[in-house]
């Protein structure tokens, strides 16, 4: 049962995220992206991280997204041209990507030492997550959040520059 | 306003002359909104047409007439007394103000003088109106502004003015209470003590609207500094009435030429002082105060005698120019009549508060929000049937 | 343990009933604010329909269900069709985690009030919640109207600010009860403090009550800030473009919306479904259920009674009011709920 709704998922997932490259409106994309999304909190939900799965729709479908569309909305973006598409992206991109792809599902399995990870396997519920975070990874989870606080300054300082000029001038 | 009519309303902003933002590159989403002339806030069939950036008011241009009716043109072919019905169709919320404007601008055409008692009832009578009037704004301006149950409130004890009004004259709305020389009916058995019933009745409730709205902060918020105009700029543009009383002057036809028997009351004029939504809130409410004591005052004085002057059947004024303005509730109403000698005016030019007020709109709302556009409408109590007329 | 086929029987049951009484309660909750809002406006509401006008929901479906349903030119079609849908299904899947009360045996079997009983309900909730901004946002936009598009924005914005302070002002309520599942979050409600008061978390989390009242408010559109259909600014705002049964589903989910809020702050801030049970057995388990919704009823009164009351909030001041007043305060309220109970641990 599991085993079929995860595999379920797991095609809605590829299904959406090919559908976000071939679809000509913004829009598209991005609600095909939120697909991606859920699907890969349903993914995460029957692999038994039900807390990460529930932060994955919040933050991601529910926040993230929610903002892209917004863009796409604010800027009223149209459909893309049709380009042809450089040659070299033809007879390169596709086997490179193939390439690529087999490359890190190797690594993986190799380090994984064959071992597949059980249903349920992640660690759940939130308790266990918070100990991760706060005791083991302590410091990268506090790296992390000071360079989330750069880019939020980098972001503020570029949005507010040319207010502040135009401010002057008024 | 009328000249640039075209179909693409892009094409009316290009006349105005609208400060340009620095265009950056993404910020070259500005938005054309044509609001109205069916819109739920625009107090009838005002369109405005909004150059918006995001939400701030770039510029708006007013497009008016979709109400016209040519009140002034049917005027040349009526007599005078045929008339007189018309002009309560111009401004329908307060049809006995511009009543009384209109009769008392024929009879100073014609050096006739109302017998006091007549200009006793008619005080009462526009004062009342004057309340409805008032009422009927604030009903709506607070609806426009989101809170909906003083509309209900306002609206109850409106009914008891138009049902004074009913008893008197028959008519509730478009009241034809008034005749050139004075008044045709005389009041009904229990007039006085119907209206003193309500001047009593009338206070408590005051206090339960401003209760809703006075120190809401909400209320607060969304009206203080919103669509400030100084004192200056309504003498420039002609504003008149509650809207350049809050910002600063004081000026009120009543006090200022007193016509009908307004010299003979005591009352105050309410100003304001920053010119800014709230003000005009505060002075209308206070000025529904003061419409109570006139009402007061001239109820417990009413002289007895004769309602009509000596008229003739057949008014002809001699040939001569007049104007008369009156206070109405929304500013000055004004009357300009040209007889050339005959039963019928040659022309008449009314001057109604709300057209003139309404030009300042585009001054108070610019580089403010549209939410603020919809408070502004409403604070300027314009009634649309005399916008057009 | 339940076979498989009794357990999918019975979830549809109770989906079944779920929905059924979900449905009807937001029919009659429209009733219930035109009934009680007419009152407070010296009006009488509906009174026509059936007796009290109790019969008005109905007439009002019927009315939808046989409006033309217009679509005007130049709407971006599959999302202008799929936005109610999914502004409708995201408000009415919140109720599949929420318990109305204690377990109770019917044949034998032993099943809870609830559809789905899950670790993480309370997660699941604010999840579904933050999707139901897409209905909004997307009608918004695929309507092809400057109305519309102004009232999607607005809404995508607002709904997104104010998820923030929601979900930190619940935070407080989940540090006293230790757990994100609603069930265990009413369990640590029971009881009394010095025997007297009620250990409702209302008290202890004042703050965070009234931080998620306001931020309520703000997610699931109402006045005062009600900003996104704004009536008199933007004619109806992202329905604008709306007719028929569409725009009654969009007036489902609002009402299905407040009515999942109340349910949230009945279980998380008043108690759940705790209250005296007396009489006999049956009575004992009914009442659980009757509490429950009492509480809903009351919030639901008190969100009409709001709207009788205030004015509507300008959209630089909501933000403002967001950002600046309710965000701080819940970090705050964390902080120093974080605080007590770490000393008192």
């Amino acid at each position: 049962m599991h085993l079929i709704l995860f595999l379920a998922f797991g095609a809605v997932c590829v299904a959406g995220a090919v559908n976000l490259l071939v679809q000509k409106h913004p829009i598209n994309s991005a609600l095909s992206l939120v697909v991606v999304m859920g699907s890969l909190a349903a993914e995460y939900l029957l692999l038994g991280a039900e807390f990460v799965a529930a932060v994955q729709v919040i933050v991601y479908a529910g926040a993230v997204m929610v903002l892209f569309v917004f863009v796409i909305m604010l800027l009223n973006a149209g459909e893309e041209e049709e380009t042809k598409g450089s040659r070299v992206a033809m007879i390169f991109g596709i086997p490179g990507m193939l390439v690529g792809s087999l490359l890190i599902a190797w690594v993986l399995i190799e380090h994984s030492g064959n071992k597949s990870l059980a249903a349920g396997a992640l660690p759940g519920p939130p308790k266990t997550i918070g100990w991760l975070l706060f005791h083991d990874y302590l410091l990268p989870f506090e790296v992390t959040s000071v360079l989330v606080l750069i880019a939020i300054m980098g972001a503020v300082v570029l949005a507010a520059a040319p207010a502040s000029a135009g401010g002057r001038k008024d | 306003m009328g000249d640039q009519i075209t179909k693409d309303p892009a094409s009316f902003i290009s006349h105005l002359e609208l400060d340009q933002p620095d265009k950056t590159f993404l910020d070259s989403n500005e938005l054309i909104i044509n609001m109205g002339p069916q819109h739920p806030a625009t107090h009838g069939v005002l369109r405005v047409i909004l150059k918006l950036d995001g939400e701030k008011v770039l510029g708006t241009e007013c497009v008016i007439g979709y109400l016209h009716r040519g009140v002034e043109k049917i005027a040349e072919h009526r007599t005078y007394t045929m008339f007189n019905p018309y002009v309560d169709r111009m401004d329908y919320v307060a049809a006995v103000s511009n009543g009384l404007g209109y009769c008392e601008a024929v009879e100073k055409l014609m050096n006739v003088q109302a017998p006091p008692r007549a200009n006793y009832i008619r005080v009462i009578l526009t004062e009342l109106n004057r309340l409805a009037s008032h009422q009927l704004w604030l009903g709506t301006h607070a609806l426009d502004i989101g809170a909906m149950t003083p509309l209900f409130y306002t609206f109850r004890d409106r009914e008891e003015i138009l049902k004074i009004f009913e008893k008197y004259c028959g008519a509730r709305l478009t009241t034809h209470a008034f005749r050139i020389g004075g008044c045709l009916y005389e009041t009904y058995d229990g007039f006085e003590q119907d209206v003193k019933k309500f001047i009593d009745f009338l206070p408590p409730k005051i206090d339960e609207y401003e209760e809703l709205l006075t120190t809401n902060r909400i209320w607060v918020e969304r009206t203080k500094g919103v669509g400030k105009i100084t004192a200056a700029d309504c003498v420039a543009l002609g504003v008149t009435g509650p809207v350049l009383r809050a910002s600063g002057v004081k000026w009120d036809l009543r006090k200022a030429q007193p016509y009908a028997a307004y010299s003979e009351f005591d009352f105050d004029i309410p100003i304001g002082q920053s010119g800014d939504t709230y003000d005009r809130y505060l002075v209308r409410m206070e000025e529904m105060r003061q419409s109570l004591r006139i009402i007061r005052q001239a109820v417990e004085r009413i002289p007895e005698g004769p309602i009509m002057a000596k008229v003739p059947k057949v008014i002809k004024p001699a040939v001569g120019e007049i104007y008369h303005s009156i206070e109405a509730p929304k500013g000055e109403l004004g009357y300009f009549i040209v007889s050339d000698g005959s039963t019928q005016p040659y022309r008449i030019r009314v001057r109604p508060p709300s057209f003139v007020n309404l030009q300042a709109l585009d001054l108070m709302v610019r580089g403010q929000l549209v939410a603020d556009v919809i408070a502004v409408i409403g604070t300027l109590d314009i009634v649309l049937g005399e916008v057009d007329r | 343990m339940l076979s498989i086929e009794s357990f999918v029987a019975i979830s549809l049951i109770k989906t079944v009933i779920a929905l059924f009484v979900l449905l009807t309660a937001v029919a009659y909750t429209v009733w219930l604010e035109r009934k009680v809002v007419g009152h407070m406006q010296n009006r009488w509401g509906p009174t026509r329909v059936g007796p009290f006008g109790l019969l008005q929901p109905l007439a009002d479906g019927v009315k939808f269900m046989f409006k033309e349903d217009l679509i005007p030119p130049h709407v971006y079609k599959p999302l202008y069709m799929a936005a109610p849908m999914l502004a409708v299904v995201f408000a009415l899947t919140s109720i599949a985690v929420i318990p109305v009360g204690n377990s109770i045996s019917i044949g034998g079997i032993q099943t809870s009030l609830q559809i789905a009983d899950v670790n993480i309900g309370l997660l699941i909730i604010l999840g579904v919640t933050s999707l139901g901004v897409y209905g909004v946002a997307l009608a918004g936009w695929s309507s092809n109207s400057k109305y519309s598009l102004l009232g999607g924005l607005r809404a995508s914005a607002q709904m997104v600010s104010y998820e923030i302070a929601l979900g930190l002002s619940l935070v407080g309520v989940l540090i006293l009860s230790g757990s994100l599942s609603l069930r265990e979050i009413v369990d640590a409600q029971s009881g009394t403090y010095w025997g007297v008061l009620p250990r409702w978390n209302i008290f202890p989390q004042f703050i965070a009550f009234f931080i998620y009242l306001m931020a309520a408010y703000a997610e699931t559109n109402r006045i005062p800030f009600d900003l996104p259909e704004a009536e008199t600014e933007l004619v109806a705002g992202y329905h604008t473009e709306y007719s028929a049964m569409k725009f009654a589903m969009f007036f489902m989910a609002e009402y299905a919306n407040m009515i999942t809020v109340a349910c949230v702050a009945s279980l998380l801030f008043l108690g759940g479904w705790h209250g005296p049970r007396f009489g006999p057995p049956l009575l004992q388990a009914i009442l659980p259920v009757f509490w429950f919704a009492l509480r809903i009823f009351g919030f639901l009164f008190v969100y009409i009674w709001i709207r009788g009351t205030l004015p509507r909030f300008r959209y630089d001041q909501l933000m403002a009011f967001g950002w600046k007043f309710l965000l701080p305060l819940a970090i705050a309220n964390l902080v120093v709920t974080a605080l007590v109970v770490a000393i008192q641990s």
